[in-house]
């Protein structure tokens, strides 16, 4: 083969892989993208019910109640300005205690109650979460988180 | 006194460094051959001072010297000997200087290595690590000096992160960076060629086991953290698409794309261009990687924007590094073209289309590791990419790319007949469809997917197994043929092997694996897999610095009790950070795992069960693939022509391209 049409096929194969790679990958990741919403965004009904999504704040104290004789746990989590109910059946990660921050995966349930399927507790005292921190501190400020769904981020609502 | 020292040590290393980088560069390019020399000196001088600076910081937390700041964050005085020795890279002083240590390692390596290299090249390829490491003792001493005082010194300190007390965890950080800093090598080679704007077939012959043996650590390196956030995350997971995962595959992603493109630079003169390219992208992804983890982006792009140091110095170093050597690239790389002609049937197409799917495949991993800091920086909200998006993109691209892996070897360079690839290959396909579909239809867990990844693993087997027969079959003896195989299509033939085994351990962990979490008191049982666990009940179990509740589980099989397992629930008080502690029953078919939750009033604990059908070979196969490179990068002609060229004189090197190994020419 000539090294002319050899670059040709060159620049072939590659644009063709790159374009399948493009296609593929803004796809999957318009499908799976999680939008994190904090719980006052939650009470004003801007999160999308459904569909799955992340939600963080502090876990209220005096508010975990763990079902008698199930593992089916209850508890309230806050930015300070609102307050949503999450239920999670399983194990609990180390470092979920009254106080501190989490991140929930889950669906906002019929009844209003936000069903978990995984919780998050960094292992470190101290670490906040960085979407819970900054949904504090927009809660204390009065303001309120950028909602990726108004804002046209692409990807499901 | 001795943190003083390290600190001393550093300043002057940073000194010979300037040297190493500057002074033989310009040697190189005035002609002067005095100067050209300084590299090797300087680079043995940069080594023994970093050394020493290391080994200062390892007194201090032998030492327990808690007036050093750092040693105080990440060690105490309860601290086993074992654990105050891996709390060097325990945080991110002491990591960025066994980053530094390891390149100066490589370096010492190369210079000692590099006799036979043309006299400029030499001085070219220390002379560029010497300016990468000048990058990251300024970072050290401007950022994050790690032998920084805290005075009055505290009596104790905050101790080393649990997590990190692991053996897992103290072997892991350096094979990563060794795989990581060995990138520097080709990088500099590349460098080296694109300045001096020649590009031969010793060049490639040359940059060949370095990259391989680079290759080597970061697979090991990778597989050791799969294999640490297994035992000790309690998630009963071996991979999470976390994107300080994500930083350690992409660089090993293109390496693998470098090795194989180097193949073909070195037998057929082609894709010279583009393996330049590949080098420099290597290395880009290494440093990319360290910035992530280092620079607190990954936390918060806003803690990075708060305190943006660390950051900003990195980012500044990346832009240069990668900047400039593509800039070099785009200036230089018309020099070095050409090559040998296939046709669209050769390997080389093969060998294409593997490079185009792992540079492809590197570029979706940086994509979603990237993403979410993009829109979030941009204030557009807070999302993230999970495993998902990485399972939808990755197993499309795979599975074309273990198929190709099955036809490459048996195919032959510059051009071959469709026909005879296909007569050679065909029974090998039809044995591996026959045995997947058979393995479905006994396991009973149909999915497309699992079908295609079984198919394609023990295609992947199968068609090593027809290359090697093929080989063989001509000898005599059998097992005098195989023993006289070159070490280079040994270890190749190895790593393919390795790529199977760890599709199918993944398939099957995948598909098969089975979870429960359960409420148990002392007394009760929980039937999983075929599998009953006995709860015993809990005590307690002190350790060295921390406090335990220890559970004992029998597992029995059927009236045969099969193992016996304590997961523990750790406390450490000084960081006051409880830790689960998995217990598992390894087997080469399967794991029984079980993690300790809370307890739950009347004695009773959350507990979680895992079955994990051949989750060892995940390992395993990385493990073959690493024995692989190292056969691969130990093979005789690398040697040979080492010798052949101090033969003919250091003075330059002989352009032959004569040195077509066997492979090359019977495919």
């Amino acid at each position: 083969m000539r090294p002319r049409r050899q670059r040709m096929i060159f620049v072939g194969v590659v644009l063709i892989g790159v374009a399948i790679a493009t296609a593929l990958a803004l796809t999957a990741i318009g499908e799976n993208m999680l939008y994190f919403y904090s719980p006052s965004q939650i009470a004003a009904g801007d999160a999308p019910r459904g569909h799955d999504v992340r939600v963080g704040g502090l876990v209220v104290d005096g508010s975990i109640a763990r079902q008698a004789n199930g593992l089916e746990v209850r508890f309230d989590l806050t930015d300070t300005s609102a307050t949503m109910r999450v239920a999670y059946t399983g194990i609990l990660p180390d470092l979920f205690r009254e106080g501190q921050g989490i991140v929930a995966l889950g669906k906002i349930g019929n009844d209003g109650i936000f069903q978990a399927r995984e919780v998050l507790a960094k292992h470190d005292e101290n670490y906040m979460p960085p979407e819970v921190a900054e949904a504090l501190k927009l809660a204390a400020e009065g303001g309120n988180m950028p909602n990726p769904h108004e804002k046209g981020v692409p990807g499901k609502p | 006194m001795i943190a003083e020292l390290g600190h001393f040590a550093l300043i002057i290393a940073l000194c010979v460094a300037i040297v190493q980088g500057v002074v033989p560069l310009l040697g190189a390019w005035r002609g002067v051959p005095e100067w050209m020399a300084l590299a090797v000196p300087a680079t043995r001088a940069q080594f023994l001072f970093v050394l020493l600076a290391y080994l200062s910081l390892t007194y201090a937390f032998i030492a327990k010297d808690f007036s050093v700041a750092y040693v105080t964050q990440n060690a105490n005085a309860q601290l086993p000997l074992f654990y105050r020795i891996s709390a060097v890279w325990g945080a991110h002083e002491g990591s960025i200087l066994l980053w530094t240590l390891i390149l100066a390692i490589w370096s010492l390596a190369v210079s000692i290595a590099s006799g036979a290299l043309p006299d400029a090249f030499r001085a070219r390829v220390l002379a560029v690590m010497g300016l990468v490491s000048c990058g990251f003792l300024l970072f050290m001493l401007m950022t994050s000096n790690p032998f920084a005082r805290l005075l009055p010194a505290p009596p104790s300190g905050r101790d080393l992160n649990p997590l990190l007390q692991d053996p897992g965890m103290v072997i892991h950080p350096p094979m990563l960076y060794i795989g990581y800093v060995g990138m520097a090598v080709p990088f500099a080679f590349a460098v080296a060629a694109l300045l001096g704007g020649r590009l031969d077939a010793a060049w490639t012959r040359w940059t060949r086991p370095w990259t391989t043996i680079a290759w080597v650590f970061l697979t090991a390196g990778i597989a050791l953290g799969s294999w640490w956030a297994y035992n000790e995350l309690g998630w009963g997971g071996w991979w999470f698409w976390d994107p300080v995962e994500n930083a350690s595959f992409m660089p090993w992603l293109v390496a693998t794309a470098l090795m194989h493109s180097l193949a073909v630079s070195e037998q057929r003169g082609a894709f010279k261009a583009w393996t330049l390219l590949l080098a420099i992208f290597g290395f880009s992804l290494s440093l990319l990687g360290t910035f992530l983890v280092r620079s607190g982006v990954l936390v918060s792009v806003h803690a990075f924007a708060t305190d943006p140091e660390r950051g900003v110095f990195i980012l500044g170093f990346l832009a240069l590094v990668i900047g400039g050597a593509l800039a070099l690239y785009a200036w230089r790389a018309n020099a070095i073209s050409g090559g040998g002609n296939f046709r669209l049937m050769s390997r080389e197409t093969l060998l294409l289309i593997n490079n185009v799917l792992l540079v492809v495949a590197c570029a979706t991993v940086l994509l979603g590791t990237m993403y979410p800091l993009i829109i979030d920086a941009l204030g557009l909200g807070k999302i993230s990419v999970g495993p998902p998006y990485f399972d939808a993109v990755f197993a499309p691209l795979m599975l074309p790319l273990v198929f190709v892996l099955g036809i490459g070897p048996l195919t032959r360079w510059k051009g071959d007949e469709a026909g005879r690839v296909v007569r050679l290959l065909r029974v090998a396909f039809v044995v591996s469809l026959v045995i997947a579909i058979a393995i479905v239809l006994v396991t009973a867990g149909y999915s497309p997917l699992l079908l295609a990844a079984l198919t394609i693993a023990i295609w992947a087997i199968a068609t090593t197994l027809v290359g090697v027969l093929l080989r063989v079959r001509s000898k005599a003896d059998i097992w005098q043929g195989l023993r006289t195989l070159p070490r280079g299509f040994v270890g190749m033939s190895l790593a393919h092997v390795g790529v199977g085994i760890f599709i199918i351990g993944v398939a099957f962990t995948t598909s098969f694996s089975t979870d429960r979490d359960v409420r148990l008191g002392p007394g009760d049982s929980e039937e999983l897999a075929g599998y009953r666990f006995q709860f015993d009940g809990v005590g307690d179990h002190p350790g060295p610095n921390y406090t335990a509740q220890r559970a004992e589980i029998r597992v029995f099989r059927g009236d045969k009790q099969v193992a016996v397992l304590f997961p523990e629930k750790r406390l450490y008080p000084i960081q006051s950070q409880p830790m689960t502690e998995a217990a598992i029953d390894v087997g080469f078919t399967r794991d029984l795992y079980v993690a300790l939750g809370e307890p739950i009033g009347d004695g009773s604990w959350a507990l979680r069960l895992y079955y994990k059908p051949l989750i060892r070979w995940i390992w395993l196969g990385p493990a073959i693939m690493a024995l692989g490179g190292l056969l691969a990068a130990s093979d005789r002609r690398y040697r040979r022509s080492r010798k052949a060229r101090r033969a003919v004189g250091a003075a330059d090197s002989p352009d032959s391209d004569s040195g077509m190994s066997p492979e090359a020419s019977r495919g």
